[in-house]
């Protein structure tokens, strides 16, 4: 089992635009919302998962990386991650930034898919005093930060346990 | 060849739920009475994280899953709602790029009420069969309005039903379809409005009732059906008592129609009403049978469509995607304050 306090160093390199906006407010960034071009340049990622496979080695690489551990820097779009695994483990946050105040408690988490890539993503429709590592989960669809009245909607990936 | 028809479907109804006695708790209702006029006995109620391009997303993934066709060969996303998050910004384009589909595909939102949900069913199966496409997926979606403390308040509700249609390993075969349009000022939203408005005296009778009845009779006058060849029908369902009263006044017999309601449970999805009522249907259905289902939009219009179960059914019933059973099994309960907090209907200075 991996320390929480792990789990967060871990996810400084997070992929799910909800951990890119805790970030910032940790680091005291005054960036609201992430950049509307940035969250474009992200869509596959952020909409279905699409990571980066290594042409040389297979490694698949999630959020995607632009070189290869191998040393390979031939790395192809992955469309394929499946949308169900396992909670590794997960923290409930209380002081969150601006765009998660009304969303309080926020629970972030360490998914395994199946097959061992990992994902870190807000866990949704759960109880956190429910949840445990191991606990079956599935990726959803959800709005992850909206700019205001007037601005963007960005749309992410989330999980949620799986109900028997 | 086999005819066009419903490859897959799929369904998606948000967790939450809030009885009807709740509501008329907060309003002064008495409970019984509203149970006992609408039949509705709790509502379907989304996250403050979803909404109908969300649900639209999660229903066409099942309905993809349970169709086995691959992203590749679909030509036609239409998705059907009155609930757009966007005044300007299109659902079909972002279901493009949330399912995968290739980019050079027919995108298009429609608006019709509660109909055009069933209307992109009715466009992608002339699609199908002119040839243009070979596979199209139809959302009817909506995470629908309603007054608080007015009588929608009681069933507007969140969820989507998604179709693929196509003309290979179709499970239910699109047999006839008759549509009948007239306008008919029973309900409207203007724009920039947040709730919508009836006029009071047109609902039922001259709206739904003429609609529907005129649908069905010219259906069954034109194909030469009889109301005995329908194993289902499934009617558009604002409420639980219309759909009975529509059907007896077809000559339909209840326990035909009771299969297809889930008004009494999750209340009225709006443009998803009629198609979670038709796949509840898909689900239990037998190769053979013939299913009714009849949309409704105000404004006003309706859809007959008349399908034929095929062999396929029991394989799309076993796929591994969620059923609607399991959808309206799986429910947390939420209070009135809950209720306002997830449908954004707190005020908050944005």
């Amino acid at each position: 089992m991996i320390e929480r306090r792990r789990l967060s160093s871990w996810a400084s390199d997070a992929g799910s635009p909800a951990e890119r906006k805790i970030i910032f407010s940790r680091q005291g960034a005054v960036v609201r919302h992430e950049s509307v071009p940035m969250y474009w340049r992200n869509i596959p990622q952020y909409y279905r998962l699409v990571a980066k496979r290594c042409r040389q080695c297979g490694a698949v690489y999630f959020p995607p990386a632009l070189r290869c551990r191998c040393g390979s820097a031939e790395l192809e779009d992955y469309d394929e991650l499946p949308h169900e695994g396992r909670l590794v483990e997960y923290t409930v946050l209380y002081q969150v930034g601006t765009d998660f105040l009304k969303q309080k408690p926020l629970i972030v988490g360490l998914v395994e898919l199946n097959g061992g890539v990992r994902a870190v993503g807000q866990i949704v429709d759960a109880q956190p005093d429910r949840l445990a590592p191991g606990t079956r989960v599935e990726l959803v669809f959800r709005r992850v930060a909206v700019d205001g009245r007037h601005g963007l909607i960005m749309y992410g990936y989330k999980f949620r346990p799986v109900q028997p | 060849m086999t005819r066009v028809g419903v490859v897959g479907w799929g369904v998606y109804i948000p967790r939450y739920r809030i009885r009807t006695e709740e509501v008329a708790r907060l309003w002064g209702d008495d409970p019984q009475r509203i149970a006992d006029v609408y039949l509705v006995n709790e509502k379907s109620v989304e996250a403050l994280d979803e909404d109908a391009v969300t649900i639209a997303v999660e229903a066409a993934r099942i309905a993809l899953r349970r169709a086995g066709v691959s992203r590749e060969r679909v030509g036609a996303v239409y998705v059907g709602t009155e609930s757009k998050p966007y005044a300007v910004k299109p659902i079909a384009s972002i279901l493009i790029d949330a399912l995968g589909l290739r980019n050079d595909i027919l995108a298009v939102d429609m608006e019709f009420a509660c109909k055009a949900g069933g209307d992109g069913l009715a466009a992608i199966a002339g699609l199908v069969e002119a040839g243009r496409v070979e596979y199209g997926i139809a959302v009817g979606v909506d995470t629908s309005q309603g007054e608080p403390g007015e009588h929608l308040d009681y069933s507007a509700s969140s969820g989507g039903a998604a179709l693929v249609v196509g003309r290979d390993g179709v499970a239910a075969e699109l047999e006839a379809m008759y549509a009948y349009a007239s306008d008919t000022p029973d309900f409207w939203r203007r724009d920039g409005s947040p709730y919508p408005m009836h006029g009071e005296g047109f609902t039922g009778e001259p709206a739904y009732f003429r609609h529907i009845i005129e649908a069905v009779r010219g259906l069954v006058s034109k194909y030469g059906y009889k109301p005995a060849d329908f194993t289902y029908a499934v009617f558009h369902q604002p409420n639980g008592r219309f759909p009975l009263r529509v059907a007896s006044a077809l000559g339909i017999p209840m326990d035909r129609v009771k299969p297809g309601i889930v008004v009494t449970h999750i209340g009225n999805t709006y443009n998803a009403s009629a198609l979670i009522g038709f796949a509840r249907v898909l689900e239990m259905a037998k190769p053979g049978d013939r299913i009714l289902l009849v949309t409704y939009g105000s404004g006003a219009g309706s859809d007959a469509f008349v399908f034929r179960v095929t062999d396929v059914i029991t394989e799309r019933q076993r796929a591994p995607a969620p059923a609607v059973e399991h959808m309206l099994r799986n429910k947390v309960y939420v209070d009135y304050a809950q209720y306002l907090k997830m449908r954004k209907m707190i005020k908050l200075l944005e």
